[in-house]
């Protein structure tokens, strides 16, 4: 009587633990763990992830996600390489995951000057399930949690204090080296950048007003310098610059965007014109090692 | 009924778990009392043509150039009299019974827009510093794969940037705003390696008695393993890398 029970009892569980892995195994082929913002559904076969990216994005990224695509020899800058699991776009700070939400941002948003475009066609349920498959190509998805993403305090005012608070900083932190003095992307390090793959990479240009590849809001443009773009040259200041600093420098980083009517390039022309005398320029001969 | 089942489970786990921590803490005592111990030291030569070390040009950082009175050269491959090689990382690859807790933090100096040492090897978990000793800004930025890459801009005059990696790697090191910087992480699962120095002669110290594959690491070349013998005292083995000009 005993051993029944006892065997009965085993036999249940067994069966219980056995149900439990083939959920969480299909869990993981079509949902990514503790994935929060966005209600997950059970779509039909054709829409996992898997599926999706046989269709859209196996030319360029292929199929080891190792950006060995048959479209990648053709393409510059070349497609992010999922199997490293480094990613430019993150409100993580440098070294670590972006979020769920950070990847479909990026898929959603696609990346301006690049050959990745928007991904609006697709439904959210299906960019979801996307960002299942491409976190299957590195271990790191298993053995690391994403990052927690930085605080991003309310935006100081918009005034010209701000602006010149925020060029002083653009001097001090040698931002000029590879944007240039005037933001236009030709500093003295601008034509020796590689990213992490040894690719030739351009420093962004502010003048011309292509959008942020990270987003367009003011908001994005502290995300940027504060968690750094992992895999390019450009570093994180999160250790370096506070926040109201940061602000600041988002203020003279609008007001160098020529081609865009911004509030701050407005507020910067009306001081240069009164005082053009006292404005001292950006580069080598005001730089903190002093010049030549 | 149902509390006796438990209390019977109870004590079969609790029996089972005493039996593993039985047949598992001897093993540990034993590694860690090995009694003789000796040294591991040799010299890193080169065959072939190594390729030349080039000039640097600091001029667009006058902060770093005015510091070298004479132009700093390439450390990709450093030769030294007779053959020799400089910043060659030797370390005990395996069977490594014993590799004790680092003491204390590596530093890693940005100084003269150079990287000092040009190689650093340090432990897994190791706590690092890297410091910025210019009048420039850099950014640091080591080029890990199996560890998590980042890159940090460290303006003159702000704290080390602390650090820590948990996997064995050979990390590439560089600063993308001076782009001549390039220097090397060795981190490293054992607590016995040693670097070459500028007459390429290693030591490593305090190695417990015990036959181990002892490996040579060089950037440019393919690294170097022999089995090596300790029984006390000092034991000799060299190591010698194929160099191409290219």
């Amino acid at each position: 009587m005993r051993l029944k029970n006892l065997a009965l009892g085993f036999v249940s569980a067994l069966l219980i633990l056995s149900l439990g892995g083939a959920a969480t195994a299909w869990a993981q082929e079509s949902h990514p763990a503790g994935r929060t913002g966005y209600a997950y559904k059970d779509g039909p076969f054709e829409d996992s992830g898997k599926q999706l990216y046989g269709r859209y994005c196996i030319g360029c990224h292929g199929p080891e996600g190792d950006s060995n695509g048959e479209n990648a020899p053709w393409i510059d800058p070349k497609p992010r390489d999922f199997t490293l699991a480094v990613f430019k776009c993150r409100s993580t700070p440098t070294g670590t995951l972006p979020t769920d939400d950070d990847l479909y941002n990026a898929i959603t948003r696609g990346f301006v000057t690049t050959n990745m475009p928007a991904w609006k066609p697709l439904s959210p349920d299906q960019r979801a399930n996307l960002i299942a498959y491409v976190k299957s190509f590195s271990p790191r998805w298993k053995a690391e949690k994403p990052g927690t993403p930085i605080t991003i305090p309310p935006e100081t005012p918009i005034n010209i204090d701000s602006v010149l608070r925020g060029r002083a900083l653009f001097q001090k932190m040698e931002c000029w080296k590879c944007h240039g003095p005037a933001g236009h992307g030709d500093g003295p390090s601008a034509s020796t950048l590689t990213d992490s793959k040894d690719n030739p990479i351009r420093p962004y240009n502010f003048s011309i007003g292509t959008r942020f590849k990270c987003g367009t809001t003011n908001q994005d443009l502290y995300r940027i310098f504060m968690t750094g773009l992992d895999g390019t040259p450009m570093p994180s200041f999160a250790d370096v610059i506070k926040p109201d600093e940061a602000w600041d420098l988002v203020h003279f980083l609008r007001s160098l965007q020529l081609a865009l009517p911004t509030q701050e390039l407005a507020l910067w022309k009306a001081y240069y014109a009164a005082h053009a005398s006292e404005v001292k320029p950006i580069g080598p001969e005001n730089a903190p090692g002093g010049g030549k | 009924m149902k509390v006796k089942y438990f209390l019977t489970f109870t004590v079969v786990v609790a029996a089972s778990c005493l039996l593993v921590a039985l047949f598992t803490s001897p093993a540990h005592s034993r590694a860690a009392s090995v009694a003789a111990s000796g040294s591991i030291t040799g010299k890193i030569t080169y065959t072939g043509t190594p390729p030349k070390a080039k000039p640097i040009d600091m001029a667009k950082e006058p902060s770093c150039a005015k510091q070298h009175a004479t132009p700093v050269t390439t450390e990709e491959v450093a030769t030294g009299p007779d053959n020799t090689l400089e910043y060659v990382v030797v370390y005990i690859s395996s069977g490594d019974q014993a590799p004790s807790a680092p003491t204390e933090g590596a530093r890693y100096d940005q100084k003269g827009c150079q990287y000092v040492p040009h190689v650093l090897a340090f432990q897994v978990n190791q706590d690092l510093q890297i410091y910025n000793d210019d009048q420039t800004s850099h950014n640091i930025h080591p080029l890990a794969k199996a560890n998590q890459e980042w890159n940090k801009s460290q303006p003159p005059g702000t704290p080390p940037i602390d650090a820590k990696y948990a996997k064995p790697e050979f990390i590439p090191v560089k600063c993308n705003i001076h782009p001549w910087m390039h220097g090397y992480f060795a981190v490293l699962g054992t607590s016995h390696f040693a670097i070459s120095d500028k007459d390429g002669i290693y030591k490593i110290a305090g190695v417990p008695a015990g036959t181990y594959k002892v490996t040579a690491w060089q950037e440019k070349s393919s690294p170097v393993t022999q089995d090596v013998t300790v029984a006390g005292g000092e034991t000799k083995a060299d190591f010698s890398f194929k160099v191409t000009p290219y």
